[in-house]
């Protein structure tokens, strides 16, 4: 019966259609459903803090050290220890987790040694962090002597993030087009030109991503910076990087002690005094904040360079 | 091969006419030339595969193949999908040597100098330096303009800005795209239409002047204004640089080129004189195809 189908009247196509798409209509509910459940503990957990900490939510909050007393506490030398921190992982990061990738992706031959490679590094993405605390305490303080000071947590951080990095710009990498980079080897570019000048240049997007995606990772880490032996109570700024006299630039910041938003916020988390839990509300408020702002760069970085760059 | 074409290099470059239209002097090859072929003389050998082979893997691509390249003519190779017509072609810049586990055999000499492309200490880049190509689909960097095609000059150590201004407006009135993105040199590549795109990169392949110029299926992504366009490029071409170019299209084969050789699993079956493989040609597989039996 070929003539059965064929001349179906156009109602029993509707029909048998929108019987169809009822698991279209259906997915879509439940994905916004699910969507949105996840949104909404993110705001609600936000708007807490928010809402806690909102006697604490001013400028004299950030530019005060911590004190005994909660209502003059500050997080003045927990943010400032975060962002030098970020600077100095994010400088150790980027140079080693690019070019690891770069090495892995471009350079390296498949062999089973690359894939044992390849095979671990993913798997180190997934270790948890205070490993890499303990890691960093066995080496870098006690080996290497560095102390417990900015440089071993950016140092302690990185190794942390790297897997993330490296992964996140092998992505990156991998989809510049073969065609793109058969343009460029046609034109009788060398292996690290057409890295350099076609391939790097085009996955700056997805690199710095993937970079911001590591750094959100770590700035809000505790366990391993606990380890390695942030203080907790810090009433002082570490040396300025930036000096009055040539060359302007100092780095002796780096071996200064520190503390952290997270050691900040755990500390006064455990102490008994209800003011001091305000506190902790208020520096969580910021933490979060600045998350996001990390998160909503990395997103305008992205769409910036897709803009410029659409194969 | 005979002494008269076995030494192109210097004998047969001076002594064009020596290779006489009557085809009695010539070597067992391609000599019937009627048409512009003949009026011009059969031309210089460029290039010629010697018993080339290639492998992936396991797999041979390609088998023993042998072909002449004119210098000064465009040379198409045509057959049914995965003839290996486009492998061969990209033995000229060694762009397999980008995959893994490929190999060569045999030879292809480039001329005047001797020069064995596919020899094992040829350094790939020294090829490509040479051996220009053009893809199949457009594929201009996300740059400016000026920089997709000054790039090839750039890679050649071209820095002044003054000279490479020159060489890019000359590359690109030869592809015929100058007139139309002269007032927008500055704005990316990507924002060309599909055929201006291509042209474009024929540009950018034309600024390092290739001693050949490879073209794999240089249309099949365009639509049929842009392809009579890119066509009549080629034809302009044809008195600049050595073409050889790939097409799935029998009838673009017979406009726009001096000489076909027609592929079939990995062999050359049959090559000659454009006009006579069309017309007259001498193996049943290849009137099979060009009649439309199979392909």
């Amino acid at each position: 019966m070929q003539a059965g189908t064929a001349q179906a009247s156009i109602e029993q196509i509707r029909a048998d259609v929108s019987r169809r798409m009822v698991f279209d209509r259906l997915f879509v509910v439940v994905g916004l459903l699910v969507m949105f459940s996840a949104l909404l503990v993110l705001a609600v957990l936000f708007i807490d803090l928010v809402q806690k900490g909102a006697p604490r939510l001013n400028l004299e909050f950030l530019t005060q050290f911590p004190s005994r007393k909660p209502e003059r506490a500050g997080i003045l030398s927990a943010w400032v220890g975060t962002s030098l921190i970020m600077v100095t992982t994010a400088a150790i990061t980027m140079p080693i987790g690019v070019a690891a990738a770069i090495y892995l992706e471009e350079y390296a031959p498949k062999n089973w040694f690359t894939a044992i490679i390849e095979i671990n590094v993913t798997n180190l993405a997934g270790v948890p962090s205070i490993i890499y605390g303990l890691l960093a305490l066995g080496l870098f303080v006690y080996q290497f002597n560095l102390g417990q000071t900015i440089l071993t947590a950016g140092l302690t951080l990185s190794l942390l993030i790297l897997p993330i990095v490296i992964v996140a710009t092998r992505e990156a990498l991998r989809a510049v087009p073969r065609p793109i980079r058969e343009a460029a080897y046609a034109l009788g570019a060398t292996r690290w030109e057409v890295t350099a000048h076609h391939v790097l240049p085009y996955s700056m997007g997805g690199i710095l991503t993937g970079m911001i995606i590591g750094l959100s990772r770590a700035i809000g880490e505790t366990a391993p910076l606990i380890t390695i032996g942030a203080l907790s109570f810090i009433a002082f700024l570490p040396q300025s990087p930036v000096t009055g006299e040539f060359p302007f630039l100092s780095f002796a910041w780096l071996k200064d002690a520190f503390t952290a938003m997270p050691i900040q916020m755990f500390n006064w988390v455990s102490r008994p005094d209800p003011e001091f839990q305000v506190n902790a509300a208020a520096a969580g408020a910021i933490l979060l904040g600045m998350t996001l702002l990390m998160n909503g760069i990395a997103i305008w970085l992205r769409y910036r360079y897709r803009k410029r760059i659409n194969w | 091969m005979q002494t008269e074409t076995g030494e192109p290099a210097v004998g047969a470059r001076q002594a064009a006419p020596v290779q006489g239209p009557d085809g009695r002097h010539a070597p067992p090859r391609p000599t019937v030339e009627p048409g512009r072929a003949q009026a011009e003389g059969a031309g210089v050998v460029k290039s010629r595969a010697e018993d080339l082979s290639f492998h992936y893997g396991a797999v041979q691509a390609l088998k023993g193949l042998n072909i002449e390249i004119r210098e000064k003519r465009v040379t198409a190779l045509i057959g049914p999908s995965g003839c290996g017509k486009t492998t061969f072609l990209r033995c000229f810049n060694r762009m397999h040597d980008l995959t893994p586990n490929t190999r060569y055999e045999g030879r292809i000499m480039l001329y005047p100098d001797d020069f064995d492309l596919v020899a094992r200490g040829v350094d790939p880049i020294e090829v490509r330096m040479r051996i220009g190509m053009v893809f199949q689909k457009p594929n201009p960097f996300p740059k400016s303009i000026f920089e997709n095609v000054a790039y090839g000059l750039r890679v050649r150590g071209m820095r002044s800005r003054v000279r490479l201004e020159e060489e890019v407006e000359k590359a690109m009135r030869r592809a015929a795209i100058w007139d139309e993105v002269k007032d927008r040199l500055a704005s990316s590549g990507l924002s060309l239409s599909g055929g201006q795109q291509q042209r474009l990169c024929i540009a950018r392949a034309l600024a390092t002047n290739p001693e050949i110029l490879l073209f794999d299926e240089p249309t099949s992504a365009l639509d049929p204004i842009a392809t009579a366009r890119i066509e009549e490029l080629i034809a302009e071409l044809r008195d600049q640089v050595t073409v050889i170019i790939v097409t799935h299209n029998m009838q673009q084969a017979a406009r726009v080129s001096d000489y076909t050789a027609f592929m079939y699993l990995g062999e050359i079956i049959e090559f000659d004189n454009t006009s006579k493989l069309f017309t007259n040609p001498s193996r049943k597989a290849t009137e099979d195809y060009i009649t439309g039996r199979y392909g």
